[in-house]
């Protein structure tokens, strides 16, 4: 194993510890070199490849990474034949073995609306942030199995964002806390409700004086009102709210700009010019994603009138991937440059026109005047009050508001600086004033600022009840006497408010499995009603809210459709203040070189530490990274030059006095003298996936500088291996042809919209498929009724202009498909699971490169490569055309990935599928064959649910309709990137999408006709900027060597 | 050098490798009559089931259709066996003191489901839906057998997948019509015994097959061969 980690230290260029400073500018004068000497574009998927290692080029003709086909467990030699030699033996009586018994059992009493085997849709809400989602739960029989979108929702229109859907495996979650518990002991709910009458009792009689409630950030106006009754009943009490990745700053700035707070919402199908301040709006954590993403990926069609993005950010983001200009800066900077940007509007102030990015700053201020009332500016949640007070004024001053952005009333019910409430809270724990604190879901012990020192406040404040409700005992439950088990989401009534201010009812899928409850039976509870329902109080108080006569009507139509109709906040007119607000001088970094800037962030993929014990989300590769069950802290590629530091290096950081140690990653694209640190990790105390994951960034955090501060970064002679499948499948582009002349196919296509006018078809072109006749393959004619009676071939194109890398699609195909989880000592030697994977590919300067995104499922091939090695035939075509994986004739050669070269196959290495745990059987899609050990498994285009559409439109005597079979990724995808359907059909979707000029094949000249092709992403870049930013990318590289010598 | 064996040997030499064939051969089909045989496939073996249900009674005698309990036949991939209010529909009033019916009061006094032996028990990866297959004309006992004739129900068919594809290679050779589906007496056509269908009588279960397979779209073999078609 030490061997093979030096192996593959080797890989990495920046990596080698013999390397000096000078050989460093050396191997970036041969990238130079390199892209200098590439006509088209050249795309690469990590800094190895972009070097070009010998060892690179090893790993990627390897079929799997090395190391992933050997055995490393620490079984003898002699251990492993015995086992071998049994199962030899064993192995031709498998046919033998005869089915175990089963058993049928019915209901006694079967409700109406029940078909045994056929799934039921039922609306619901997750809620993230405190902003609600609208989701469908799919349920078999009673267990919810997969979330999708709500189509008619307006946030939603269908699309789910990985935190929605995830949430499902949270609630399977074996670790969930599963009773209430006193002192370390098991109690039980009435017992709780008894033991707080008393103590609630002697509260009531000094008006709640010593009582406090700290939530988190709360839309749901039935606990809003619960709230309010129960401040009313105790006035003396105090209410706090806290959740690491608030939105202070919005809410300062809105504050600052209309001296209220306001809800912003954006309209981005009417923007012709957007501007992002460091606002990562694609991402799914940002509130509204869905539907932003969705019209923002609506306007990305180049035969139609396309939008141009322009990105200013500090942290390489999925939005600043797909901006046609991006300009990586550090956080600090960024309000100075929208000061800048404000003055050359004519807002007042001076532009500073010395700074070099004076040219971006002026090309941006004449296209959001020149598309005045069709252009808008997002100031991102991490920025300064006055970034965002700064990015109300342009938009007021363009005239935006009203068309682009509109203000309304806030979604969270009490917006209140969280940081400055939970500070307060801390002081009157610290001074004893407290006697009964009730945790509601809040986390503070992990996730509270570290200067606050909460968990000491909290075990030192004397307070003769603190109550913790969650669902899991976590680090705050330990330091609380009760903890009182929460339902989770899809056990409970709730209601939640989504970013448009909507309210999505959520709805109970199944009874709670370990008799949670909700916050609302608990907020009941503490006011001395402890045997009302969730489900009452949420009526009663929608009862009190109807406008119409028939509740009973309205009632059952409002939790049918998910959403209370009609409570979409109106557009509120709000005035923002004429003058532009003086910022604090920028750059604090600048002063002393010896100080690294650092910025933190909610991690992409288990946000604040709530999805620490989600196997899905740990093993989620993150959407630039592809970083998989850690949190790297992120440097720019020109820092770690001059520090001679390289990925997997430990560093410790020491930020005012503290010292936290972190791994370092180097992101191409990330600003120089920056570090960006990840919170949500190093959880003490969440369950068997996420406790001691990572590392513990909350301990850097400070409540002054919640999202950015300096630190001394001192490099560790430690490494630490991380799990990033960024490298892994990579497909070769450089080939040499017949006469051995070097060129390259790219799998990645993309072009600017004016080679697109001038040459729609410049991504067919880049590579010649062979003719219809030039095959040793059976030509099949997929059209042919004889071969293919009802005329169905399946394809799929994937929009790459559209995708904007948010991974929805790879949660939905995980949910979907049944796919296990593996492990980061699995995911290491490259045996991770995903059927679909979202290639993030750069193209040029690695100091700013642009980037793409490029989903990867099965190509379904229609010459495919995979069946004709197959010596068992478990992987054959069917008459519709699909590359049917049969599983139970797989015996595991894997003779078909080493033969694919999409590299799209997965290998059950070893009995990666939890097959014990009972949660999880009920978790599963039944629909779908639960893979063993030693199979090969793999995207089938969701086979079942074109089985189940195809058998209904038999059964009714008609054809599929368009649009009616949608798989997973696609169900789940919010810019619609994904589009499925019947290419013999050319009134298809898919088929029109097929015949657009942008539509190619990924690895065309292989003649294996794959089903899924790609529309190579057109960009709209500003010809004012396009120029400029050839001659800069080889000048800023310069930059960066001169600096380096 | 002098013989070592006697020239007797040869004949035991050369009977030895006939037996060996013949061994062999055995082996191999005696395993291959194994892995057919009821105690692999369960065909025609009876569980233990909580009340010992008689089809012969309720489909033979009382004539009870077969959609009265499997609801779900023609909706869905399951046929679905009857929840216990479906029995207490009848035996709330009829055999209300029978012993052998406890259970069935016990299970709709109690809440708690009767627990059934699975008697066509397919393996996990096949994924069968009835529904598909009572609409294209096959009959319920061309699969399940004579169920009317069943006291103690059965496994009717091995199940196996040479089973499956016997009909999915050629459909023709079982199909009825629609209206005959459930209909346990019906019977193939023969001479003298016509069946009539779109208004003619056909004798021929080949020429009829090949009516009703056109008649009701059946897709082709290569379709209904596919892998996907029934494993997923």
């Amino acid at each position: 194993m030490a061997a093979e980690n030096t192996k593959r230290e080797d890989v990495c260029p920046g990596k080698n510890k013999k390397k000096t400073l000078d050989a460093q500018a050396l191997d970036l004068a041969v990238v130079r070199e390199e892209i200098a000497s590439t006509s088209g574009p050249e795309y690469w998927r990590s800094l190895e490849e972009l070097a070009g290692s010998d060892e690179f080029r090893a790993m990627m003709h390897r079929e799997f990474p090395k190391g992933s086909s050997e055995w490393l467990d620490s079984v003898s030699r002699r251990g492993f034949l015995q086992t071998m030699g049994a199962s030899l033996a064993l192995a031709g009586m498998t046919a033998c073995t005869r089915q175990p018994l089963e058993q049928i059992v019915p209901y006694v009493r079967q409700p109406d609306d029940v078909i045994p085997g056929r799934p039921q849709f039922y609306a619901s809400a997750t809620t993230l942030g405190g902003y609600a989602s609208p989701v469908l739960v799919e349920s078999h029989m009673g267990r919810p199995t997969k979330i999708e979108g709500n189509p008619d929702h307006p946030a939603s229109l269908g699309a789910a964002d990985i935190f929605s859907q995830a949430s499902l495996l949270d609630m399977y979650d074996p670790d969930r806390s599963q009773t209430p518990v006193y002192l370390g002991e098991t109690r039980s709910w009435k017992n709780f409700t008894d033991q707080i009458r008393t103590r609630m009792a002697g509260q009531r009689a000094v008006d709640g004086e010593g009582f406090r409630l700290l939530t988190g950030p709360i839309s749901s106006p039935t606990l809003f009102s619960q709230i309010q009754a129960l401040l009313k009943m105790y006035p003396k009490a105090k209410w706090h709210q806290y959740s690491p990745l608030h939105r202070d700053n919005v809410l300062a700035g809105s504050m600052l700009a209309f001296g209220q707070a306001v809800e912003t919402q954006y309209r981005l199908d009417g923007a012709d010019v957007i501007l992002s301040l460091d606002a990562d709006f694609l991402s799914p954590s940002f509130p509204g994603s869905a539907r932003y993403t969705h019209d923002y990926a609506a306007r990305r069609n180049p035969d139609a009138a396309m939008n141009r993005l322009y990105v200013v950010e500090s942290v390489p983001s999925p939005t600043g991937a797909k901006a046609e200009h991006r300009l990586s800066q550090r956080a600090s900077e960024v309000e100075g440059l929208a000061q800048s940007l404000a003055a050359s509007l004519g807002l007042g102030g001076s532009a500073d026109e010395a700074k070099e990015d004076a040219r971006f700053l002026r090309a941006v201020a004449e296209d959001l005047k020149a598309h005045s009332g069709a252009s808008v500016v997002i100031a991102g949640d991490q920025q300064s009050p006055e970034v965002h007070a700064l990015a109300h004024a342009i938009n007021a001053h363009l005239g935006n508001v009203g068309k682009t952005v509109v203000y309304s009333d806030t979604v969270l019910a009490n917006p209140v600086d969280q940081t400055a409430s939970l500070k307060e809270l801390a002081q009157d724990l610290r001074e004893k004033k407290v006697d009964v604190l009730v945790i509601l879901g809040a986390n503070p012990v992990y996730d509270a600022p570290t200067d606050l020192n909460f968990g000491d406040a909290l075990l030192n404040s004397g307070a003769g009840l603190r109550l913790h409700f969650g669902l899991h005992q976590d680090e705050t439950a330990e330091l609380c006497q009760w903890h009182v088990n929460a339902a989770h989401s899809l056990e409970a009534w709730s209601d939640g408010r989504a970013y448009d201010g909507s309210v999505c009812l959520v709805q109970p899928l199944i009874a709670p499995l370990y008799e949670g409850k909700s916050a609302h039976e608990l907020v009941a509870a503490l006011m001395g009603q402890s045997t009302l329902t969730g489900h009452d109080i949420l009526r009663s108080y929608w009862q009190g809210q109807a406008k119409s006569a028939d509740f009973e009507t309205w009632w059952r139509k409002t939790v049918h459709d998910g959403f209370v109709d009609g409570t979409a906040y109106p557009a509120k007119a709000v005035t923002a203040k004429a003058s532009v607000p003086a910022g604090k001088s920028a750059a604090a970094a600048a002063g002393d070189a010896s100080m690294i800037e650092v910025s933190f962030r909610g991690d992409p993929a288990i946000y604040d530490g709530a999805f620490a014990n989600n196997g899905w989300m740990q093993e989620l590769p993150k959407p630039m990274s592809k970083m998989t069950w850690d949190n790297p802290a992120w440097i720019g590629p020109a820092y770690a030059a001059r520090k001679g530091l390289k990925s997997e290096d430990m560093v410790r950081l020491e930020i005012a006095g503290r010292n936290v140690e972190v791994p370092v990653w180097i992101q191409a694209g990330h600003p120089d003298n920056a570090i960006t640190v990840f919170l949500g990790y190093g959880r003490r105390r969440v369950g068997r996936v996420g406790t001691g994951v990572g590392f513990d960034l909350y301990k850097a955090r400070s409540s002054d500088a919640p999202w950015r501060t300096t630190a001394k970064l001192t490099p560790l002679a430690q490494t630490y291996k991380l799990a990033s499948t960024q490298g892994y499948q990579t497909i070769e582009t450089g080939v040499a042809d017949d006469h051995g002349v070097a060129r390259t196919r790219p799998v990645i296509r993309e072009g600017s919209l004016e080679e697109y006018k001038t040459n729609p078809n410049f991504a067919r072109e880049m590579e010649e498929a062979p003719e219809r006749n030039v095959t040793l393959y059976p030509n099949v004619d997929y059209s042919d009724p004889n071969y293919n009676k009802l005329g169905y071939a399946w394809g799929m194109t994937v929009d790459l202009g559209a995708c904007v890398g948010c991974n929805a699609c790879m949660i939905a195909c995980h949910s979907e498909n049944n796919i296990p989880v593996v492990g980061k000592p699995q995911v290491v030697v490259g045996r991770h699971m995903h059927w679909i994977r979202v290639d993030a590919y750069y193209q040029g300067d690695r100091d700013n490169p642009s980037a793409s995104f490029q989903p990867v499922p099965c190509m379904q091939c229609e010459n495919a490569p995979c069946e004709l090695v197959c010596p068992v035939g478990a992987t054959v075509h069917s008459s519709e055309g699909l590359n049917d994986m049969v599983y139970n004739r797989c015996i595991g050669t894997r003779y078909c990935s080493n033969n694919c070269p999409y590299k799209v196959r997965r290998f059950n290495f070893l009995l990666f599928q939890d097959w014990e745990t009972p949660q999880f059987k009920m978790m599963r899609n039944p629909d779908v064959s639960i893979r063993s050990r030693g199979v090969m498994e793999k995207c089938t285009y969701c086979v079942q649910r074109i089985t189940v559409a195809r058998i209904d439109s038999e059964r009714e005597e008609r054809s599929i309709k368009d649009g009616e079979i949608q798989t997973a990724c696609q169900q789940a995808c919010p810019s619609n990137a994904i589009v499925f359907g019947n290419v013999n059909d050319p009134n298809s979707k898919v088929s029109k999408l097929k015949g657009q000029a942008r539509n190619y094949s990924m690895l065309a000249e292989l003649n294996t006709r794959p089903r899924t092709t790609y529309l190579a992403e057109v960009r709209n870049p500003n010809p004012q900027l396009e120029s400029a930013e050839h001659a800069g990318a080889s000048s800023a590289v310069e930059h960066a060597v001169v600096e380096r010598s | 050098m002098a013989q070592i064996f006697h020239r007797s040997i040869n004949l035991y030499s050369k009977a030895s490798i006939v037996a060996v064939v013949l061994l062999g051969g055995a082996a191999f089909a005696g395993l291959f009559a194994f892995e057919r045989s009821p105690y692999i496939t369960y065909q025609g073996v009876t569980k233990p089931q909580p009340v010992p249900f008689s089809h012969q009674h309720h489909v033979a005698g009382l004539g009870i259709d077969c959609r009265y309990c499997h609801t779900s036949v023609e909706t869905s991939n399951y046929a679905s066996i009857p929840p216990t209010k479906t029995c207490m529909n009848c035996h709330s009033q009829i055999w209300t003191n029978a012993a052998l019916l406890e259970p069935v009061r016990e299970s709709y006094r109690s809440g708690h489901s009767l627990v059934w032996s699975k008697l066509n028990d397919l393996p996990d990866y096949v994924y069968f839906n009835h529904s598909i297959h009572i609409n294209k004309g096959v009959g319920c006992n061309t699969c399940h057998g004579p169920v009317d004739k069943m006291p103690l129900m059965y496994a009717a068919s091995t199940l196996q997948m040479e089973w499956c594809l016997d009909c999915h290679r050629a459909p023709e050779k079982y199909l009825r019509p629609r209206d005959e589906v459930f209909n346990m007496e019906y019977k193939q056509p023969a001479t003298g015994e016509p069946v009539s269908f779109d208004g003619k009588d056909y004798t021929d279960q080949k020429v009829l097959g090949m009516a009703l397979v056109a008649k009701y779209h059946l897709r082709n073999v290569t379709d209904i061969t596919s892998c996907s078609t029934c494993h997923r």
